[in-house]
């Protein structure tokens, strides 16, 4: 009997224990409630953003078959529209560059009797090399990665672009 | 002995059905009036009696009262195209073109929709402007004037969200011009971008995410506050008219 402490005495030990202020049942209770709220509310933020977040997308694939290398005659540049990417046939060699206008996302197009890309939507216009020589567009075009495939096809990465410019020799 | 219009009227309103739907009944006593007013659910938004200066054109050019019809137009007709337009790719331009050519009034539905669009924008900024220049945003209205922000804004999304559904070159660039500015947004642009299109590109999911919010979650919340927007107006004292100056 002399063991068992009464209730008083139990929370007179523990505020004397933390010093600091009791908290009667009722807030005990409140804050479980508010707590247990706000867990929900977080989870149910989480919950709505992995469903509006697509895990299975019906888009193009990042590498894409631009074609055989004779299909592009040397000193040519290729839209591709369907993909969004340009063919090169260079002096050093071919390579690809995005077709996206780095601006805010517009197909943009070659124009020939200017020897330039231009963007359709704001005006940014390119050089055959990617730089922007006008507009408000805030990067070069984007070089992308091209390899000979086995079968003889050019192929094209537009998931990475590349830091420095790459020619392939056929 | 024929009954005048305004007796058999009363007739009716004295009606059992009648009294069971509206409860104030007949009588012209300001308290039946206000009674009118009270138990209506529509009408309790508004106040019962305002001052006749607030009637008058000068105060409002009635410009909160057009943007409101210019609204009803939207839904009315926005209705009514919901019938022939499915938010899928193609289909959706080849049922905006079908809506022209070949549905009895549905090109007239199309463009009232359309000028109605264009209205409401403008209107909501000219009543923006005339709250602004009148001072009539000061307290105890000042609440008011933050809802009406938010309304400006749903309506901004409606006539964007709206621009994408015919689906044809000036939607699909418009859109990837806007969802690209969303992206600018400091540290999660991407992410509001992909939950916006539903993907990295413009195409079905976009279409269908922007017809959603349209026809849905945006007009919704529009009511939602063109509610709050109405009673608030009655909870501050009524429209701001002030004192007419004495010549």
């Amino acid at each position: 009997m002399s063991n068992v402490k009464t209730q008083e005495q139990t929370t007179g030990e523990i505020a004397k224990d933390c010093d600091c202020k009791d908290s009667s049942r009722r807030e005990f209770f409140a804050k479980v409630g508010m707590g247990s709220l706000i867990v929900a509310a977080a989870g149910t933020g989480l919950f709505s953003y992995e469903y509006f977040s697509p895990n299975v997308l019906f888009e193009s694939a990042p590498i894409i078959k631009a074609g055989k290398p004779d299909q592009f005659p040397a000193g040519t540049v290729t839209l591709d529209a369907q993909s969004g990417i340009y063919l090169i046939n260079g002096p050093k060699g071919f390579y690809a560059l995005g077709a996206i206008c780095t601006h805010l996302g517009c197909l943009t197009a070659w124009k020939p009797e200017l020897d330039l890309i231009a963007c359709p939507c704001h005006g940014s216009r390119f050089n055959r090399d990617g730089v922007k020589v006008a507009g408000p567009a805030p990067q070069p075009l984007p070089w992308l990665k091209v390899w000979l495939a086995e079968d003889g096809n050019l192929m094209v990465d537009r998931s990475s672009p590349l830091k420095e410019p790459e020619y392939v020799k056929v | 002995m024929a009954t005048t219009v305004k007796e058999e009227f009363d007739r009716i309103r004295n009606t059992e059905v009648w009294r069971t739907i509206f409860r104030s009944g007949s009588g012209s006593s300001n308290l039946h009036r206000s009674q009118a007013v009270q138990q209506n659910i529509f009408l309790h938004l508004f106040s019962v009696k305002v001052r006749s200066r607030a009637l008058d054109f000068s105060p409002t050019w009635y410009l909160g009262a057009l943007t409101l019809s210019t609204f009803f137009i939207l839904i009315a007709t926005g209705i009514l195209l919901m019938f022939y337009y499915h938010p899928s790719v193609p289909q959706a331009y080849a049922d905006m073109k079908d809506l022209q050519f070949v549905v009895a009034s549905g090109v007239f539905l199309r463009n009232l929709h359309r000028w109605s669009a264009h209205a409401m924008v403008f209107l909501v900024f000219a009543h923006m402007f005339k709250v602004f220049y009148r001072g009539a945003y000061r307290p105890p209205r000042q609440f008011n004037w933050v809802v009406g922000v938010f309304l400006l804004l749903i309506t901004l999304l409606l006539s964007y969200t709206g621009y994408l559904l015919p689906w044809d070159q000036l939607a699909f660039w418009a859109v990837t011009v806007g969802s690209n500015i969303a992206k600018a947004v400091p540290l999660m642009g991407k992410q509001i971008r992909f939950l916006m299109l539903g993907g990295n590109e413009v195409n079905a999911n976009a279409l269908l995410r922007f017809y959603v919010l349209h026809c849905v979650i945006l007009p919704l919340a529009a009511i939602l506050l063109v509610g709050v927007h109405f009673w608030r107006i009655r909870k501050d004292g009524g429209l701001y008219v002030p004192e007419k100056k004495k010549l």
